[in-house]
């Protein structure tokens, strides 16, 4: 490809939206937009859920058609029919959700739809030694023959990001890469960027870790209700700067809510085993142990892959475990089917929102009420009064940005409908509430927004226990902090300890952050 | 299923509804629209179409399949599919035919003569049993919807064929002596004009809209058909939807089947052959989406609508059964494009 030859000036305005503006009915995700990306170097696009940002990198890598404005490659106005015009190009995205096709192997994925072919057929050798090739500089090791579905989120996204990285494309949008990977992940993932911009590559890097997003960035673009609102280069600026353009005031994370008195024990776990599900002889949670008192917050920190997900799927009735208890205010609740834990008090907020929590063909509302349609049937008959209430005061509670409950769940944008996953859960008026990795792709105001609700909820009463692979985030409202290691939990902290006692005991190699 | 964001453009369509709000009617309601097309363009062409009585006829051949379409659209809902819809019909009639023949006992050698009302009700259960083997197939022991739906077809109609040798039941008007006359009161009589058949399904299919949208069985199978695994962690009973639907959908058939047997006054045990492609169609048609989680019954029924009205219409203006069966297929493929320029599927 010609931009790659050497022959160009770094930074440079390769593409640009000039002025764009894309409605969707009466709702404007965009409000004449002027953004610019540089060559050979990363722009990086801040803003709240909902600002605009997936809208705009859709709009530039030809998903959507903007409204209106026009979009500039090379100083020559352009329209892109589809990705696949803009892919030829040379513009490729990797898409905040997912876009692999599970039951395919992870080879057939990447190559899905440019396959290599040669007169006989596809060259699957070929195919399957450029994956190994693609596996080993993310540092990875993934066989390219598994299928995707047998792949745990983080891998996947790495899929999803090596098959963008196959395309060899001179500009790459990454619409939050990294919400599921682990520090050493994103750390080789900056590596790989580090190498491509250095060989005249253009990034677009979307991201709500913002600290992580300025050790990369050379740009930093502030969007906000559809509007761009600052702009500066990396040297200009630091988090505050970010933050203060985001949302307007300093936000943390809230601190462990004090000055009430903890319940009983609302939650305890005795010697659960989970085995590993691909029948690999060792147990992904190992005789674990951990007990929770009402209004207590506590934090499961871990590496990808340490069985957090397993073990709440565990506690929760989805998954099978071969040995142990868990206990529900006293009364065992081991192998319970799901539905009856909910009714008991003992909620599960999964990991993968598009897989697990969200039924893409209801809207919004119905979304919300599906834990708890028994609150609003009265002998036969759901109540449309009473659901309205219940779906209103959730949309109310957990700030979900929509156009009310009647809206389809695919219009709101991605952390919106993490939003939505969580306040189903608490919808249900809980006991227990278990959140694998609630902040998954939420801006840090809405995250702010969730700790502060779960806090609250644990001063009613409210047991909580989520995990987290980020490390800022078990600092924050959490009483006590679990470090969890290969099945087993390897450390225990109180609220006071430093983040690299944490990852010390994590088993994750501590980095200048 | 793939994770492919197809949302994104099913959403911008949706997005541009208040730009171009007539196609977009004219599109939400095409199965109306095409219904409203046929009856016109078939009243032109011929004077007997437009009237009432033949309208009666007409519905009460939709009787037969709008039936079968209500269980169908319950299953497809679920994500699933019941191709033994037409034999348990025919299975069902033919039960009907030989209990109102008689149930011989031998050990004490009297013969029963089941009144027509418990005739019913045991052919109602007959469907249930049907389907409730076809959902613990499919639920737990995990056969792929399609293939078990298949088996029970073929092993539905064997049955049949076995209980008859082939033959076909006549004369079920029953004997007063025997106290079990009535059974044709189904297939002929009317109230008000209009046939009882018709009645059972406006009764089957107001009493599916109300389950559906109102009901937290409803709730239960538009999410499960949705996406299954986030049902089922928000306290779906997943697996026994699944048997509900393929049990309902059973005693449809059932239901179906008695209403053709008696407008027929015989049961053959081939009765139904191939309906369980005309449901699905009629359920296609109304917008339904095979991948489960979409659907209304108003759409089914117009669907139903559609295919009876058509093929009935040819069969007045004389064209012949081989271009209706062109044309028919014509109207599900049309239909099944304008669903996924709907859904937004590439
Ligand atoms: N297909 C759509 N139909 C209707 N509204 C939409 C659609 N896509 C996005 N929107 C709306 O446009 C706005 C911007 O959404 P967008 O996905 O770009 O946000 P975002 O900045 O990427 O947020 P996040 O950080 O949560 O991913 C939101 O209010 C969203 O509800
Ligand atoms: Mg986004």
């Amino acid at each position: 490809m010609s931009a790659l030859d050497g022959s160009y000036q770094k930074g440079e305005v390769v593409l640009a939206a000039r002025n764009v503006a894309k409605a969707y009915g009466n709702i404007h995700a965009l409000k004449g937009v002027n953004f610019d990306i540089h060559r050979g170097q990363v722009t990086t696009l801040f803003g709240e859920n909902g600002a605009g940002k997936s809208t705009l990198m859709k709009i530039l890598s030809g998903v959507v058609q903007p409204t209106s404005g026009e979009i500039v490659l090379d100083g020559e106005p352009i329209v892109f029919a589809s990705s696949s015009q803009a892919r030829d190009r040379g513009i490729s995205i990797i898409h905040q959700e997912l876009s692999l096709a599970p039951n395919m192997n992870v080879r057939d994925n990447i190559f899905m739809g440019r396959e290599i072919m040669t007169a006989t057929g596809v060259d699957f050798a070929e195919e399957e030694r450029q994956t190994r090739l693609l596996m080993a500089e993310l540092e990875e090791n993934i066989d390219p023959l598994t299928p995707v579905e047998d792949l745990r989120l983080g891998q996947q996204q790495i899929v999803e990001i090596a098959r963008a990285l196959s395309v060899n494309s001179r500009i790459l949008i990454m619409d939050e890469p990294t919400s599921a990977l682990s520090a050493t992940e994103v750390e080789v993932l900056f590596k790989v960027i580090r190498d491509l911009t250095g060989r005249g590559v253009s990034i677009v890097y979307i991201s709500h870790h913002l600290e992580e997003a300025l050790q990369i960035t050379h740009h930093a673009v502030v969007l906000r209700d559809g509007a761009m609102t600052a702009y500066a280069e990396r040297k200009d600026i630091d988090l505050e700067w970010i933050v203060r353009h985001m949302v307007g005031d300093n936000f943390d994370l809230g601190s462990p809510p004090t000055g009430y008195e903890k319940g009983d024990v609302a939650l305890s776990i005795e010697g659960i085993t989970v085995p590993d599900p691909a029948g690999a002889g060792y147990s992904v949670v190992d005789g674990l142990s951990l007990s929770v008192r009402a209004g207590e917050i506590v934090c499961i920190y871990g590496l990808m892959g340490a069985g957090r997900t397993e073990l709440l799927e565990a506690v929760a009735g989805r998954l099978k475990a071969s040995a142990g208890k868990v206990v529900l205010k006293g009364r065992d609740v081991t192998g319970q089917s799901i539905a009856s834990c909910i009714r008991d008090g003992l909620v599960l907020v999964p990991e993968d929102r598009q897989r697990d929590g969200l039924v893409q063909t209801m809207t919004v509302g119905r979304n919300l009420s599906l834990a708890s349609i028994g609150a609003f049937t009265r002998r036969l008959f759901t109540s449309t009064s009473r659901e309205a209430g219940l779906v209103g005061e959730a949309i109310r509670k957990v700030h979900i940005k929509t156009d009310g409950g009647g809206a389809p769940i695919g219009s709101l944008s991605g952390g919106n409908q993490q939003k939505v996953v969580i306040g189903k859960m608490l919808a249900t008026d809980p006991e227990v509430i278990l959140l694998d990795e609630p902040s998954r792709g939420i801006d840090i105001g809405a995250k702010a927004e969730v700790f502060k609700l779960l806090a609250e909820r644990a001063r009613q009463g409210l047991a909580v226990v989520y995990t987290t692979s980020e490390v800022g985030e078990c600092l924050s409202i959490a009483h006590r902090i679990l470090v969890m290691r290969r099945g087993r939990i390897s450390a225990e902290f109180g609220p006071d300890v430093t983040k690299e006692q944490i990852m010390a005991a994590s088993g994750e190699a501590v980095h200048a952050h | 299923m793939s994770v492919t964001p197809a949302i994104d453009t099913k959403a911008a369509v949706r997005g541009g509804k208040r730009k171009k709000g007539f196609v977009e009617l004219l599109f939400e309601g095409r199965a109306f629209f095409a219904l409203i097309a046929i009856i016109v363009v078939f009243s032109a062409m011929s004077p007997n179409y437009l009237t009432v009585s033949n309208f009666l006829i007409m519905a009460s051949h939709v009787a037969i399949f709008g039936l079968l379409a209500i269980g169908m659209l319950l299953v497809i809902l679920n994500g699933g599919i019941d191709l033994s819809v037409g034999s348990t019909l025919g299975l069902a009639g033919v039960v009907a035919g030989f209990l109102m023949q008689g149930v011989t006992i031998p050990q004490i050698g009297v013969i029963l003569y089941p009144s027509v009302w418990v005739v019913v009700v045991l052919t109602c259960l007959l469907g249930a049993v049907v389907g409730a083997v076809n959902g613990v197939l499919i639920a737990y022991l995990r056969v792929p919807a399609f293939v078990a739906t298949l088996g029970v077809l073929y092993v539905a109609r064997g049955i049949a064929l076995l209980m008859t040798n082939g033959l076909t039941y006549n004369n079920l008007g029953g004997r007063p002596e025997l106290g079990n006359t009535g059974f044709d009161w189904l297939g002929f009589n009317r109230l008000a004009g209009v046939p009882i058949g018709v009645l059972v399904l406006l009764v089957f299919a107001v009493a599916c809209h109300i389950l559906l949208a109102r009901t937290a069985f409803g709730r239960w199978l538009y999410s499960s058909g949705g996406n299954e695994r986030a049902a089922e962690l928000s306290g779906v009973p997943v697996k026994r939807v699944k048997i509900a639907v393929y049990v309902l959908s059973g005693i449809c058939a059932a239901v179906a089947g008695l209403v053709l047997s008696s407008q027929l006054t015989s049961a053959g045990p081939t009765a139904g052959t191939t309906y369980e492609l005309t449901a699905i169609a009629a359920v296609v048609i109304g917008g339904a989406a095979l991948t489960g989680g979409r659907g209304t019954v108003i759409g089914t029924m117009l669907g139903a609508f559609v295919i009876g009205f058509l093929s009935d219409g040819l069969v007045i203006i004389g064209v012949s059964a081989y271009w209706q069966t062109v044309f028919t297929g014509a109207v599900i493929v049309t239909a099944v494009l304008l669903n996924s320029l709907k859904y937004g599927r590439r």
